[in-house]
């Protein structure tokens, strides 16, 4: 039975788009450099300088002079050499402080997650009942009670520290446990323990590490603080801190020693700082995108409009559509041409990755970010789309109803609020006029209380409603082109079909062409008067008549392929309805 | 006498005042596949959490596998849930992104100790068994494409044989021609086999491909329930009709009908 099943392996690609890829940025290299640099330090000069850091000499409180650059102390020490050698005891101090934050905070946490509901509930409010407090407050305090010593810095910061890795822990715990892989281990019956090890804690990593690198940058400053005020590190041994105490008490007379410990410091937690920004950053790949860019096509004749027969029934015109992903340079859509009549219904069909949908954001101008197309020509009856078009115009003529209406919608707004925006900011209506005009658009999109509706919260209406409430407000502006991106996958097969049928209505009254971008085959070709099929960014296939697309009447193999696998219901042939028919 | 496997009767949930399961029953034997239809908020999901004890039910019984499921107590109902094994919908998520696919399914074997080693052959078999090479179990989820994640995620449903898989709209995050292949690869599992599966789906189509009965449900309740071939023949309810009258490769769809009537459950 193994044999007959495992006759037919799948080829297995590494998906490289899915791949996560390391987005190195310049804040993250500038940081590990600093940190490198401090490090070094840290390690290096204890060994090269102590004996000219602590040797005493009859050069006291001298200034900047060749051989003290920094100027000495009052006991004739170099202050460079004690600024470089005191590094490696701030780092050390930061970095402990930070392990012991880090440590108890995510047992913490971890433990809060892990315990019964009404010890959790209690644990998240004292959690939070302590991030309230700052965090410099809170380690005085400590270090006041434990008395002067470096230990009892390190301990105080630390501990001061612990309820904000409890908090990142508990809440990212709280997150990860809904998500379907834990909740399925859980099912299974994965131990507790070895659900927070295995399943929580590795997955928090990206957002630790960012928390890490910023505690370490704030204990360095918040250790020195301490040090400064005199509860840290005591005679002989020096920190950054105490460093810029004795210097401060001779600002007046010998300033020039304030800057050798004020800089490490600065420099030091500015490293450790710039390396948690660079990660933030490099966890989150949408910080690093650039904005889309349109641009016409190199070698397209501008006068190609003028010059072209002008076609009364032509709205639109896309020629030569090439959509390329901006960094990478990968082609997402290539020399993608087609055409839409007035009062046509053309339907983009493919699969995920198909192209779909960037192929109609490049038709309204709402490309995403960090791509880049081109067009030979893009012409919305007469209007060339890929100059400047006012965004007045670009709103009015292209009425836009997206996949979920759940999201497109503002919950914070009533519907009344928030759609008739497009008539008073574009149209120059008033608000009353505007509302009227949606009321109207809502009452011919069938939702039944119009003029309640518009005082509503888009969470007070179903899906469908959303969806219709969507649809009159796009076509308020009274639009040459609607375009429908997936407008009914989100809905269920009732409701699309009634979605549809005012979709072809709206068509049929009011004459507008619509371009749906569909994954259904079984929708556009209830839909649509002309189908293209897309498959790798390419259209394979255009289908004229959508009653040809049928596995015997298509050309493209694909095509055929799609159609074989769309499931559509067999209704079997009933025998006692045929003698019925009889 | 029949092997049944899951008897639900008079089943009623309630969340607060929501009333999300009105008197639902349902039976399956052994090997067969149960299509549940119903349309967002019709209680599918709620019906599939109350089948592996996660939902306490408010009236009625549920029996799976010989155990009263809302009686068991928990050792019971650990070692129940063992038998019972659910899929989830979304492959994106249902997959521990930083363990090797060997790792996840050493896990649904032996959950306390995990150890791939020990299970190496069997972690292969299933793997090939689903259409994968063997030597996966070495890679980590984001390698894999959604159809692939979905036959990782069958293949941990299995591994442990379960008496009865419940796969929770397991295609509905697929493309079409995944989903192909996914619904043949179960088909597959099934003749060779023998797999008890509740398999729940808002799409029609799909459901009269795998199922040997259908129960669909509405506003919670169960409006009709029987085999496959007689529920598509001839719906008795009126919704089962509006649901066929709206699958768009269906011969009775029509885009001039706009409304069917919607409201309390008939």
């Amino acid at each position: 039975m193994t044999e007959a099943l495992a006759a037919s392996p799948v080829a297995v690609t590494a998906a490289p788009d899915r791949a996560r890829r390391f987005a190195w940025n310049g804040t993250l290299v500038v940081g590990l450099v600093m940190s490198g640099v401090v490090l070094l330090v840290a390690v290096v000069a204890p060994f090269v300088l102590t004996e000219r850091a602590t040797a005493l000499s009859p050069d006291a409180g001298l200034g900047s002079v060749p051989g003290h650059l920094l100027g000495t102390d009052t006991l004739g020490r170099d202050m460079l050499a004690r600024t470089l050698v005191a590094t490696r005891l701030t780092v050390v101090m930061a970095l402990a402080a930070t392990v012991i934050a880090g440590v108890a905070g995510v047992a913490i946490g971890v433990g809060v997650w892990l315990a019964p509901r009404r010890v959790r509930e209690l644990g998240l409010r004292a959690i939070e009942f302590a991030v309230s407090y700052p965090t410099l407050l809170v380690a005085i305090m400590i270090a006041a009670i434990l008395g002067q010593s470096a230990t009892t810095v390190v301990v105080a910061i630390g501990l001061a520290n612990v309820a904000g890795f409890a908090r990142l822990t508990a809440n990212l715990a709280a997150g990860l446990s809904q998500r379907d892989f834990v909740a399925t281990a859980r099912l299974v019956g994965v131990p507790p323990l070895r659900l927070a090890t295995r399943h929580i804690l590795p997955n928090m990593a990206e957002p630790m590490l960012i928390l890490l690198t910023q505690t370490l940058a704030g204990a360095l400053v918040e250790i020195s603080g301490l040090s400064f005020v005199g509860l840290g590190s005591q005679n002989p041994s020096f920190d950054l801190g105490t460093l810029l105490q004795d210097a401060l008490g001779k600002l007046g007379t010998n300033p020039v020693l304030v800057v050798g410990p004020a800089c490490a410091l600065v420099f030091t937690s500015l490293a450790a700082l710039f390396v948690g920004d660079g990660l933030a950053a490099a966890a989150n790949p949408r910080s690093i995108g650039t904005r889309a860019r349109l641009r016409r096509a190199a070698g397209a004749d501008t006068g190609t409009a003028a010059a072209a027969p002008a076609d009364p029934r032509r709205l639109l015109t896309v020629e030569h559509v090439t959509v390329t992903h901006t960094r990478t340079g990968r082609e997402l859509v290539r020399d993608v041409s087609f055409h839409l009549d007035r009062g046509e219904i053309l339907g983009i069909v493919g699969e995920s990755g198909s192209g779909k949908s960037l192929t109609a954001s490049v038709v309204s101008r709402l490309l995403p970010e960090g791509l880049t197309a081109t067009a030979a020509r893009l012409e919305l009856a007469g209007t060339d789309l890929l100059g400047t078009v006012s965004p007045a115009e670009l709103a009015t003529r292209i009425g836009l109803v997206y996949q979920d209406p759940g999201t497109s919608l503002n919950p914070a707004l009533t519907l009344g609020a928030q759609l008739t925006d497009v008539l008073t900011v574009h149209r120059g209506l008033s608000r009353r006029v505007a509302r009227e005009r949606v009321a109207a658009g809502f009452r011919s999109v069938v939702l039944p209380d119009p003029q309640g509706h518009l005082r509503q919260l888009p969470h007070e209406l179903s899906g469908g409603m959303k969806q219709r409430a969507m649809i009159a407000s796009a076509m308020s502006t009274e639009p040459d082109l609607l375009v429908a991106d997936e407008p009914t996958t989100a809905l269920d097969v009732t409701v699309q079909r009634e979605v549809l049928s005012i979709i072809r209505r709206m068509n049929a009254e009011a004459g507008t062409a619509v371009l749906v971008i569909s994954h259904d085959i079984g929708v556009v070709r209830r839909l649509c008067d002309r189908v293209l099929v897309m498959k790798d960014g390419q259209v394979v296939e255009e289908v004229t008549s959508p009653g040809q697309l049928t596995v015997d009447a298509v050309s493209h193999p694909y095509t055929r392929r799609l159609l074989a696998a769309t499931p559509s219901v067999v209704v079997p042939v009933a025998p006692d309805a045929e003698e019925a028919a009889r | 006498m029949s092997d049944t496997i899951v008897n639900v009767e008079g089943l009623d949930v309630r969340f607060g005042s929501a009333h999300v399961l009105r008197d639902v029953s349902l039976a399956l034997d052994r090997g067969r596949t149960v299509g549940v239809v119903g349309e967002s908020g019709s209680g599918k999901s709620t019906l599939a959490k109350t089948m592996v004890g996660l939902h306490q039910p408010s009236a009625g019984q549920v029996w799976v596998d010989g155990i009263d499921v809302a009686q068991a107590g928990r050792r019971e109902l650990a070692a129940y849930r063992r038998r019972v094994q659910m899929i989830p919908q979304d492959p994106f998520s249902s997959l521990s992104p930083r363990q090797t696919i060997g790792q996840t399914l050493a896990e649904a074997v032996d959950p306390a100790r995990a150890r791939v080693g020990r299970h190496r052959d069997l972690i292969a078999t299933w793997l090939e068994r689903v259409g994968l090479p063997a030597d996966v179990m070495h890679r980590y989820p984001h390698e894999f494409s959604g159809g692939q994640r979905q036959r990782i995620a069958i293949a941990r449903g299995l591994i442990v044989e379960p008496s009865l898989v419940i796969a929770d709209e397991i295609t509905s995050a697929l493309d079409v021609s995944v989903q192909a292949q996914i619904l043949e690869l179960l088909a597959g599992i099934k003749q060779s086999l023998g797999l008890t599966m509740m398999f729940i789906s808002h799409n029609l189509a799909v459901v009269q491909r795998v199922s040997d009965e259908v129960v669909v449900l509405y506003g919670g309740a169960v409006v009709e329930r029987g085999p496959v071939g007689e529920i598509f023949a001839h719906p008795q309810h009126w919704y089962t009709r509006a649901l066929l009258a709206a699958d768009p490769g269906s011969p009775g769809f029509s885009l001039d009908v706009e409304r069917t009537p919607r409201g309390a459950a008939a």
